[in-house]
C-alpha cells in the first residue's frame, strides 16, 4: 500500500517544491542597462522594455552561446547609454538554456512570464526550433544570430513560414550553393569531393545544397565522404578522398573538427585547396599549425578585415567589453540585436502598449521590413524570414584571416 | 491485551486513492488559477517525465541489482514511436495521444525483450557495458536510418520534428500515478519477490526454484516499458526530438537520480527526480556560478554517497501513509491506557 | 597501395587503442573494476603535455610530466575513491567509476573551457613523412607505432619477470591466498594503477599528437572504445588488450574505408555485443566459473 502514499508524496513534493521555486522567480539573473529600470514590475510597462536574451551559457554549446550573447549584451547596453529607444531603456533578461531543447523551451516560457516582448536567440539549432514552435501562440518576435538550419524559419512539414521568427545569419543551403559557385567560378576548380559531418544538421544542410549545385553548374563531386561527430580520425576517408585527387575538397564543420581533419589531410598527402562554411571561423585558433589550412576559403556573415566604420567599431567595443575578439555569430547576433531594436522603435512610435499583440504584430511586421546597414552588411529579409544579403569569402593568407571578395 | 490496529487493505486502497485524487484536483485547482504559471507548469512536467524515467529505471538498478547503462536509449525509441506515430495517423488530440503513450511504451518494452535476453546472460560490468552499446547504437541508427530507408523517418541528426503538443499537468500526473501505482503492485507480487530475491542472491534463488533469467527479462521489460512512456511524454512535451538528446549523458543523469534516492527505494527514485530537476532552474536564479558548478556537485555527490552510504540517501525505505496512520492510531491506543503493553504484532 | 595505406591508418588507430585498452584490463584484472574513469586521466594527460608547453617546459619534459600527472591522478583515484570500497558490492564500485569520470570531466569543462584546444603536436613529433613507393607514412603513425610496440614489450617483461610482475599476477589470480603468502595486497593494487595509467599517459600524448587536439570529453568515446578493445582481446588479459587494441582499430578504419563510415560508432559496439554474446572472455581470456 505504500504505493500511493509514495505516489502522492511524490506529487506534493513536486508541486511544493514547484511553488517554492515560484517564489524564486522574482529574481532572475536579468540586468538592466545603465539608466532606468528603476521600478523592476513584472508588466512590461513605464520606463522599460523588457527583451529576452536566450542563449546556452553551460554545456558543450557554451562557446558560442557567451559570443552570442555577449553581442546582444553590448548592442542593448550602447543602445541603452545612447538614450535607448525613444527615452525608453531596454531591460534585457538573460537565462541560461544549457544547450538542451527541453530547457530551452522551460527558459522560454520564464522570459514570457516575465513580460518580454522580443527575443534574441537562441543560439544552436535543435533549442532554436524548439523555442520557435512554442512561441508561435504568444507571437513572440524572436531573431536568431546563429541558428542556420532552414527548418528554423520554415516548418518543414508544412512549408509554412514561422511568423514570427527571423534570423541575421545565412542559412544552410544558400552557404553550400555559394561555395560550388566560387569553387567553380573562382577557383576553377573541375572535380571536388566532399567530407562532411553526418551526425549534424548544419554540415548535411551545406553537403546537400552544394552537391545541388555542383550538378547544375558543371562541377564534378569525384568523392563524398562523411563521417560521425564523435570522430577524430578521419584519415579512412581522406585516404579514399586523395585517391581520387579533387582540385577542392568541401569540408562543411565547425572549426574544431577543421582543425583536425586539415593535419590528417596533410599526412595522407592530400593537396586539394580546402573550402568550407562559415562555421571554420574560429579555425586559426583552433589549430596549432595555421600551414595545415594555408590557403583555405570560406564563406562567411562577415569579415574583421572590413575597414568599415561600423566593423571597426564593434570590433573594439567588443574588445574593450570582454577583452577578447568577437567571432562571426557574436557579429550577426548583434545585428539581431540591432534589427530588433530598430523594430521595436517602430512599434513605440506607432504609441502601442509593449507586451501588447499590437505591438509584437508591429515588431515583426518593422523586422520583415528591415532595409538597413548593419555591422555585416545591408539587411532585408525574404518571404522565409531569411536575410538577402552578400556572403564574404575570407581566405586564410599567412595564418590569418583575410577578406578575399564579396561572392 | 489489545492487538495492534491495522488498516484493512480496502480502506489502505481507498485512502491512497482519495490522497492521489486530491493531489490530482490541487495541482488543477492551481494551475486553473494560474498560481503555478505557465513557466513552473513547464518545470512540473519535466518533474514528472523524469520521475518516470528514474522510478522505471529504478526497478532494473534497484530491485533487480542489476545496472543498465542505455536507459536513455529506451527513452528515445518511446520518444520516436510515440512520434512518429502521432504524425502518421489522421486521429489528433487525447486519443491519439494516449494511443501513442502505450504504443512507445510497448515498442520500448520489446526493445527490452531484445536487448534484455542476451544482456540478462550477463553480470555486473559486462551488463553494463552492453547496454551502454545498445544505448549508442539505438542513437547511431537513429541518426543513420533515414539514408538506408531513403524516405523520412526519424529525421536524422535534423530531428524529428512537428510532433504534436499534447503533454499536460492531467496526463503527466496520470502517467506518474500509473507508472507508481503499477511498479508498486508489481514489487509486491509474488514476481516482485522473486526479483528481490535475484537481487539478494542470485545463485540462491536459482537453487529456490525461482526462473532467474525469467524475472530478470521481466523486470528488465517493465523497466523499458514506462522509459518509453516517459520518452514518449517527452517527445510530446518537447514537439522535436534529436537522437542527442538520449545520450550515455542523459543515461548518467537518470542514474545519477536513482543512486541518490536510494536503490530499491521509489520514494527516494521519486524524490531525487524532482530535486534534481527543479535544483538546476532555481540555481539559475540565485546564483550562475554555482549553476556551472552543478555538474561537478552531482559527481561528487555521487562518489560521497557510494562511500559512505552505497545504498543510497533514503536506501530501501518507502514512505507508506497507511504504516504513519496505523503508527498514530496505536500510539494514541497507548495514551489511552487501553493498551499499555499493548505488543507489537509482527 | 589503397589497402597499405589504409592498412597503417589502422595500425596507428589500434596501437592507441590498445595502450588504453592494457590499462582497463590491468586494473580490471586485479580488483574487477571497470576503471570509467581510465579515459579521462587520458584527457588530464593531454591538458598537462599542452599547458605545460604553453608555459614554456621544454617538450620532452612536458612529456614527462604528462605521464607522471596521470600515474599520480591513477592512484590517488584509487586510494580515495575506489580503495574504501574494495569489500562493497560490485555495483558501487562501479557506480563511484562512472561518478569519477563524470567529476573529472566536468571539472575539467569549468577549468579549462568547454572548447576544445589545440594541442602542440610538432613540439613534440617532427619529422617529413616517409615514401615507399606511392604511400606515404606520416611521421606520427611511425612513432605511435613504435612507441606503442615498446610500451608493450617492456610492459609484458614487467610482468612476467620481475617479483612485482609476479606478485600483480598473484594479486589478480586470488587477492586472498595472495595476501596469505605474504604480498602487499594494497601496494600492488596501487603499482597496477600507476603502471596502467602511466600507459593512459603515454597513449594521451601519443592519441594528441595524432589528433591535436584536448577537449573535457575527448576521453570518453576513446575510452570506451578501448573498452571494447579490451573486452574483445579478453579481459585481463595483456596480449589480449594488444590485439584487441590492434583488431577494433583495423575495423574502424575497415569500415571507413569501405564508405560506411556513419557506422564506425554502430559497428565498434556491435563487435561488442557479439563478442559478448559468444565469448564472453574475449579471445584470450581465461574462462571464470562462479563459485557460491
Amino acid at each position: 500500500m505504500k504505493r500511493n502514499h509514495l505516489l502522492s508524496l511524490v506529487l506534493s513534493a513536486a508541486l511544493c517544491a514547484g511553488m517554492l521555486a515560484g517564489c524564486n522567480s522574482g529574481m532572475p539573473s536579468s540586468s538592466t542597462g545603465s539608466s532606468g529600470a528603476a521600478g523592476g514590475s513584472q508588466a512590461a510597462s513605464g520606463d522599460t522594455i523588457k527583451v529576452g536574451i536566450l542563449a546556452p551559457l553551460t554545456g558543450d554549446a557554451a562557446q558560442y552561446g557567451i559570443a552570442a550573447s555577449n553581442a546582444a549584451k553590448l548592442y542593448f547596453d550602447q543602445l541603452n547609454a545612447a538614450g535607448g529607444v525613444n527615452g525608453k531603456s531596454i531591460e534585457y533578461i538573460l537565462l541560461d538554456e544549457k544547450g538542451q531543447a527541453a530547457d530551452a523551451v522551460v527558459a522560454y516560457n520564464n522570459l514570457l512570464e516575465q513580460g518580454v516582448t522580443a527575443i534574441v536567440g537562441d543560439v544552436t539549432t535543435a533549442p532554436t526550433i524548439a523555442v520557435a514552435v512554442e512561441s508561435a501562440s504568444a507571437n513572440i518576435p524572436m531573431i536568431t544570430g546563429s541558428a542556420t538550419a532552414a527548418a528554423v524559419t520554415v516548418d518543414p512539414d508544412t512549408n509554412a513560414v514561422r511568423s514570427n521568427v527571423f534570423r541575421s545569419c545565412f542559412i544552410d543551403p544558400f552557404q553550400g550553393e555559394k561555395m560550388a559557385s566560387f569553387s567553380k567560378e573562382k577557383l576553377g576548380a573541375k572535380t571536388a569531393a566532399i567530407l562532411f559531418n553526418s551526425n549534424i544538421d548544419y554540415s548535411i544542410g551545406l553537403k546537400d545544397a552544394f552537391i545541388a549545385k555542383a550538378g547544375e553548374i558543371g562541377l564534378e563531386i569525384v568523392a563524398t565522404e562523411s563521417y560521425a561527430d564523435t570522430d577524430v580520425d578521419f584519415k579512412g576517408q581522406l585516404t579514399n578522398i586523395n585517391a581520387k585527387a579533387p582540385d577542392v575538397l568541401f569540408c562543411p564543420d565547425y572549426y574544431q573538427k577543421v582543425a583536425l581533419i586539415a593535419p590528417q589531410a596533410k599526412e595522407v598527402g592530400l593537396t586539394a585547396t580546402f573550402v568550407g562554411g562559415d562555421g571554420w571561423d574560429g579555425a586559426i585558433e583552433a589549430i596549432n599549425d595555421t600551414a595545415m589550412i594555408e590557403g583555405a576559403y570560406y564563406c562567411s556573415g562577415f569579415s574583421a578585415d572590413d575597414t568599415s566604420e561600423a566593423v571597426q567599431k564593434f570590433l573594439s567595443d567588443y574588445k574593450a567589453a570582454y577583452n577578447s575578439d568577437p567571432n562571426m555569430f557574436a557579429a550577426t547576433t548583434y545585428d539581431a540585436a540591432a534589427i530588433l531594436a530598430d523594430a521595436i522603435k517602430s512599434a513605440e512610435d506607432a504609441g502601442l502598449t509593449a507586451g501588447s499583440d499590437d505591438y509584437k504584430a508591429a515588431v515583426i511586421s518593422a523586422v520583415s521590413k528591415t532595409d538597413k546597414d548593419y555591422v555585416t552588411g545591408h539587411f532585408t529579409f525574404d518571404a522565409n524570414n531569411d536575410p538577402v544579403k552578400d556572403a564574404v569569402i575570407i581566405k586564410i593568407t599567412d595564418g590569418k584571416y583575410t577578406f578575399d571578395c564579396k561572392f | 491485551m489489545r492487538q495492534r490496529i491495522q488498516i484493512p487493505m480496502p480502506v489502505r486502497y481507498l485512502i491512497n486513492g482519495a490522497l492521489v485524487v486530491l493531489l490530482f484536483l490541487l495541482g488543477q485547482f492551481l494551475i486553473a488559477n494560474n498560481i503555478i504559471s505557465s513557466y513552473f507548469q513547464k518545470i512540473l512536467l519535466q518533474v514528472g517525465i523524469y520521475i518516470i524515467a528514474a522510478v522505471s529505471l529504478n526497478v532494473a538498478t534497484g530491485y533487480l541489482g542489476q545496472l543498465p547503462l542505455g536507459h536513455a536509449g529506451f527513452m528515445a525509441v518511446g520518444g520516436y514511436t510515440a512520434g512518429i506515430f502521432m504524425k502518421s495517423i489522421p486521429l489528433t488530440g487525447l486519443p491519439a495521444f494516449v494511443l501513442a503513450i502505450i504504443l512507445a511504451g510497448i515498442v520500448a518494452g520489446i526493445f527490452g525483450v531484445i536487448i534484455g535476453i542476451p544482456a540478462l546472460r550477463l553480470k555486473g560490468d559486462y551488463l553494463a557495458i552492453i547496454t551502454l552499446g545498445f544505448g549508442e547504437i539505438i542513437r547511431v541508427v537513429l541518426l543513420n536510418i533515414d539514408s538506408v530507408l531513403g524516405f523520412k523517418f526519424t529525421g536524422g541528426a535534423a530531428g524529428l520534428m512537428g510532433i504534436p503538443k499534447y503533454t499536460s499537468f492531467p496526463v503527466v500526473f496520470i502517467c506518474v500515478a500509473v507508472t507508481c501505482l503499477f511498479i508498486h503492485t508489481m514489487m509486491k507480487s509474488r514476481h516482485g519477490r522473486a526479483i528481490l530475491a535475484i537481487r539478494e542472491n542470485e545463485i540462491a534463488a536459482e537453487a529456490c526454484g525461482i526462473h532467474t533469467t525469467y524475472y530478470k527479462t521481466m523486470a528488465f521489460v517493465a523497466s523499458a516499458f514506462f522509459a518509453g512512456v516517459s520518452g514518449a511524454l517527452f517527445a510530446s512535451y518537447l514537439g522535436l526530438l534529436v537522437p542527442g538528446d538520449f545520450g550515455f549523458m542523459k543515461s548518467i543523469e537518470i542514474l545519477v537520480m536513482v543512486v541518490l534516492g536510494g536503490m530499491g527505494s521509489m520514494l527516494g527514485s521519486v524524490l531525487a527526480a524532482t530535486v534534481l530537476t527543479i535544483v538546476p532552474f532555481a540555481l539559475q536564479s540565485i546564483s550562475q556560478t554555482v549553476a556551472d558548478y552543478r555538474m561537478v556537485i552531482y559527481s561528487v555527490l555521487l562518489i560521497v554517497v557510494m562511500i559512505f552510504k552505497p545504498s543510497g540517501l533514503l536506501g530501501t525505505y518507502d514512505f507508506s501513509l497507511t504504516r504513519i496512520i496505523e503508527g498514530l492510531i496505536n500510539r494514541a491506543g497507548i495514551h489511552d491506557g487501553v493498551a499499555r503493553k499493548g505488543e507489537k504484532s509482527k | 597501395m589503397l589497402l597499405l595505406s589504409q592498412i597503417i591508418n589502422g595500425l596507428q588507430l589500434g596501437s592507441i587503442y590498445a595502450l588504453v585498452a592494457l590499462g582497463y584490463s590491468m586494473v580490471y584484472g586485479i580488483i574487477m573494476l571497470l576503471n570509467f574513469a581510465h579515459g579521462d586521466i587520458i584527457m588530464v594527460g593531454g591538458y598537462v603535455a599542452m599547458l605545460t608547453i604553453a608555459a614554456g617546459v621544454h617538450p620532452l619534459l612536458a612529456v614527462v610530466l604528462a605521464i607522471l600527472a596521470c600515474m599520480a591522478l591513477g592512484v590517488v583515484i584509487d586510494k580515495v575513491a575506489y580503495a574504501p570500497l574494495r569489500s562493497s558490492p560490485r555495483i558501487s564500485l562501479l557506480i563511484t567509476a562512472i561518478g569519477v569520470s563524470f567529476l573529472l570531466e566536468n571539472l575539467a569543462q569549468n577549468i579549462w573551457g568547454a572548447n576544445a584546444r589545440p594541442f602542440p603536436n610538432s613540439a613534440i613529433i617532427q619529422g617529413s613523412a616517409l615514401h615507399i613507393g606511392d604511400v606515404q607514412i606520416g611521421i606520427t603513425a611511425i612513432v605511435t607505432i613504435v612507441v606503442s610496440v615498446l610500451s608493450m614489450v617492456v610492459l609484458t617483461f614487467l610482468v612476467q619477470k620481475t617479483k612485482r610482475g609476479k606478485a600483480m599476477r598473484a594479486v589478480s589470480e586470488d587477492m586472498g591466498t595472495a595476501q596469505l603468502m605474504g604480498i602487499n595486497v594494497n601496494n600492488t593494487i596501487t603499482f597496477t594503477f600507476a603502471v596502467g595509467s602511466a600507459l593512459a599517459g603515454i597513449g594521451s600524448i601519443l592519441y594528441c599528437c595524432t589528433y591535436p587536439q584536448v577537449s573535457p570529453t575527448m576521453g570518453s568515446m576513446l575510452g570506451l572504445k578501448a573498452f571494447v578493445a579490451a573486452v574483445l582481446g579478453g579481459i585481463g588479459s595483456i596480449p589480449g588488450a594488444m590485439i584487441g587494441g590492434f583488431a577494433i582499430g583495423m575495423a574502424e578504419v575497415l569500415v571507413r574505408a569501405v564508405g560506411l563510415s556513419d557506422w564506425t560508432d554502430g559497428v565498434v559496439f556491435a563487435i561488442l555485443i557479439v563478442v559478448l554474446l559468444f565469448r564472453p572472455t574475449g579471445l584470450m581470456g581465461r574462462p571464470m566459473t562462479e563459485k557460491v
